[in-house]
């Protein structure tokens, strides 16, 4: 990912992906880390993954790469922390997903869920005078509906924050190759 | 077998070697102190839980295995912090036991009630919070695991009155511990070993800064060989004095703000720096953007998150220093860098007519005599712990330590307070050594209470209170940087001798030099805590100084002839 001009120069955004223990006070040592570092978070999801016992974190903030190399290696240092990706310079998939409660009455209606199409976006929910519209992407294209449908009044909205994936078949649990990549050095033995 | 959770607590630390706990009993703790009568472990009643963190971390410290300090929930685990994060900042392994309210009540703002798990959390390796007794056992030897492996640090489990007062099956686990996401034993890659080579054999100008991590890794007589071979000079951080001998024709001596100043402009002259367990703290380095601005730099640190941190370097190798040094000794290539040695002794010269020890005897006593004069009546050899500020300073640049772990003071938080009880927990890590506690009026009178815990313990320090009516290291960047405006700086104190009287110690007071030696004689031969109010020149400064953030080359020296703006 380059920067796209919101951020100071050789800095751009990251994002990472890392596995803690599901514990309680993790997601509060992770957080509590980004601020004592003074690193921004920009967005922090975390959720359950397919291994029981194991929730999946995923960061973005913005950092040049001597800092974004620093937050990985203090990540590590916490306890609760399995194992951290930094995947913005893999081939991944990025999502955002936001609730958008638009102001749509009848003579209106129409023409706001076919702005919705354009943007692969659905309606979830109709009343009279509104409209709640789901739609998932990357930020730019959320942030694109959310042009489009400022002049009809935008009520509500609510986004998670990324989720990303690499591509391909091996899941990053599967080697640990990368995770030997993203630390200074290999784990010995 | 049957056991409470408060038994299998004392269990687990007999099970870890603990012999002695420092700590302060109350109310949610109540159920481990009632077991404790039934176990062989010597427990030292602190006068407020701030010393036993202290004690804890000068235990750990001077015996190099981990430290246990004890308090009850609210009030005394937060008076805890100020030793847990004194301990953090220097890498000091203790594992601090804290009672907590009986789970049913956590989260009702309860009767000294404090999240003390989330208070902890930045000053921490890690810490726990435990409410069922089965979890007691596991997670305190995970504690002891996590505080002395790696970059060892402090570690603070949290238990609840009710999981200490229920019982379960209890079975000494005696296996290794296995924790997924924690890896202490991180090691370099063998190509970045190859540039390490590389770099080393094509400097001209190298220079070692060795620090804390020489003494914690054991990596004394590594990093001797290492220098010998390689004869590359020495410079010592703070933490660093001990690991290698004061007296080697190599150590040129300590680092930084108030380092010698020919080690300071070693640095800037240099053209490969090798980061030897340090942290490149900005007490050590001065302004980053004009730092060593010749040199590449290798960097040995246990700690990858340390690496580029403060200072880019062009070679991190992460792992353990004794094991690198070990690694990289035998392809480091045999050189002489007797150019570059001799223009370091040419700074040396410069600064010698500098030193206070030229001054002659004008009956006003310095500090730095005293120091100097305990140096020579201890042959280097005592145990000193140290406070901070000025005094601090003065040890560091004028007792010369020969041999590791001598040396034991608060450098990277600079906790005022610390000399004492971190003293009292050095007492039982060496029973039979000398120690003398140095220590400022002003830091002496924030942990003087531990005085009665000498008393009670029946145990022998040599307190030297290094007394100039000011806090001295204040004063000093009043009287360099706010026009000599003295706010809040000035002490009035109370009789020291009456205060050790009143604990049933001794005390003496010199104010002259010449009383030195003879106070160091009377103090060693004395039994019990002694205290030792040495009334030295109250307007003195510590030279050279490195203001903060300034160049580390823009030293304030000592006005040369020698000039003491004390002086009548």
């Amino acid at each position: 990912m380059t920067s796209n001009g919101r951020f100071p120069p050789g800095e751009s955004l990251h994002t990472f992906v890392v596995y803690v223990e599901d514990k309680p006070g993790v997601l509060n040592r992770v957080a509590s880390l980004f601020r004592r570092r003074n690193f921004n978070i920009e967005s922090l999801t975390v959720g359950h993954t397919e291994q029981p016992g194991i929730s999946r974190m995923t960061i973005a903030m913005r950092a040049n790469d001597d800092v974004a190399k620093r937050v990985v290696a203090n990540l590590y240092k916490l306890v609760n922390v399995l194992r951290v990706e930094n995947v913005t310079a893999l081939p991944s998939v990025v999502r955002d997903l936001a609730l958008v409660k638009v102001q749509a009455d009848p003579a209106t209606r129409a023409e706001v869920i076919q702005v919705c199409d354009v943007f692969r976006a659905r309606a979830v929910d109709v009343t009279p005078q509104s409209l709640i519209v789901e739609i998932t992407g990357t930020e730019d294209k959320i942030d694109g509906l959310l042009e489009v449908l400022k002049p009809f009044g935008i009520l509500e909205m609510v986004r998670t924050g990324r989720v990303a994936m690499t591509r391909g078949t091996a899941a990053p649990g599967d080697s640990h190759d990368s995770a030997a990549a993203e630390l200074p050095n290999s784990p010995a033995g | 077998m049957k056991r409470k959770g408060a038994q299998i607590i004392w269990e687990v630390l007999a099970q870890e070697g603990v012999e002695v706990v420092f700590g302060y009993p109350g109310g949610a703790i109540l159920p481990a102190y009632d077991a404790m009568l039934d176990y062989p472990v010597r427990h030292v009643l602190v006068r407020h839980e701030q010393g036993a963190a202290h004690m804890a971390d000068g235990f750990a410290r001077a015996s190099g295995r981990v430290g246990v300090a004890m308090a009850t929930s609210g009030p005394g685990a937060t008076n805890l912090v100020t030793g847990i994060a004194t301990a953090m900042m220097d890498s000091s392994p203790i594992v601090c036991i804290t009672g907590q309210v009986p789970s049913a009540a956590i989260g009702s703002d309860a009767f000294q009630e404090t999240d003390i798990t989330g208070v902890t959390l930045p000053v921490t390796k890690h810490n726990y919070l435990v409410t069922a007794v089965e979890d007691i056992a596991p997670t305190m030897r995970e504690a002891f695991h996590i505080a002395r492996t790696g970059r060892p640090g402090p570690v603070l489990v949290d238990i609840s009155k009710d999981a200490q007062l229920a019982s379960t099956d209890y079975q000494p686990d005696g296996g290794p511990v296995r924790l997924r996401g924690y890896r202490p034993d991180l090691r370099a890659l063998p190509e970045e070993y190859e540039r390490a080579i590389e770099l080393i054999s094509a400097a001209e100008r190298p220079l070692i800064l060795a620090g804390h991590g020489v003494m914690m890794s054991g990596a004394m007589r590594a990093l001797l060989d290492f220098v010998e071979r390689a004869q590359i000079p020495v410079a010592m951080t703070l933490l660093g004095i001990g690991g290698f001998p004061a007296s080697h024709p190599l150590n040129l001596g300590m680092m930084g703000m108030h380092g010698e100043a020919w080690v300071n402009y070693a640095i800037q002259e240099a053209d490969l720096l090798l980061a030897f367990g340090m942290r490149f703290d900005d007490r050590v380095t001065g302004n980053l953007k004009t730092y060593a601005l010749h040199a590449k730099k290798i960097h040995v640190e246990i700690d990858p998150s340390e690496i580029n941190k403060n200072v880019p370097v062009e070679v991190g190798l992460v792992g353990d220093l004794r094991e690198t040094l070990e690694t990289l000794l035998p392809h480091v290539p045999e050189k002489r860098h007797a150019a570059w040695l001799s223009f370091i002794d040419g700074l040396k010269g410069d600064a010698a007519v500098r030193d206070i020890q030229g001054l002659p005897d004008n009956g006003h006593l310095y500090a730095a005599h005293v120091i100097n004069d305990l140096w020579r009546k201890t042959k280097g050899e005592a145990l000193v712990v140290t406070d901070v500020g000025q005094h601090q300073m003065w040890e560091a640049q004028y007792y010369r330590h020969e041999r590791p772990f001598t040396l034991i003071t608060s450098g990277g938080l600079g906790t005022m307070g610390f000399a004492l009880p971190a003293a009292i927990g050095a007492r039982f890590a060496r029973p039979d050594d000398e120690i003398w506690v140095v220590v400022g009026d002003g830091g002496f009178q924030m942990t003087q209470a531990e005085l009665s815990t000498c008393a009670q313990e029946g145990i022998k320090v040599n307190v030297a209170i290094i007394n100039n009516g000011y806090l001295g290291m204040v004063r000093q960047w009043q009287e360099f940087f706010y026009e000599r405006r003295y706010a809040a700086t000035p002490l009035r104190n109370p009789d020291f001798l009456k205060l050790a009287d009143a604990h049933g110690l001794a005390g003496l007071r010199v104010e002259r030099r010449e009383q030195v030696e003879a106070a160091v004689d009377w103090a060693r031969r004395t039994p019990g805590t002694v205290v030792v109010d040495f009334r030295v020149e109250q307007e003195d400064i510590v030279y050279p100084m490195v203001p903060a953030g300034a160049d580390l080359h823009a030293m304030i020296r000592r006005p040369s002839p020698i000039v003491e703006s004390a002086l009548d």
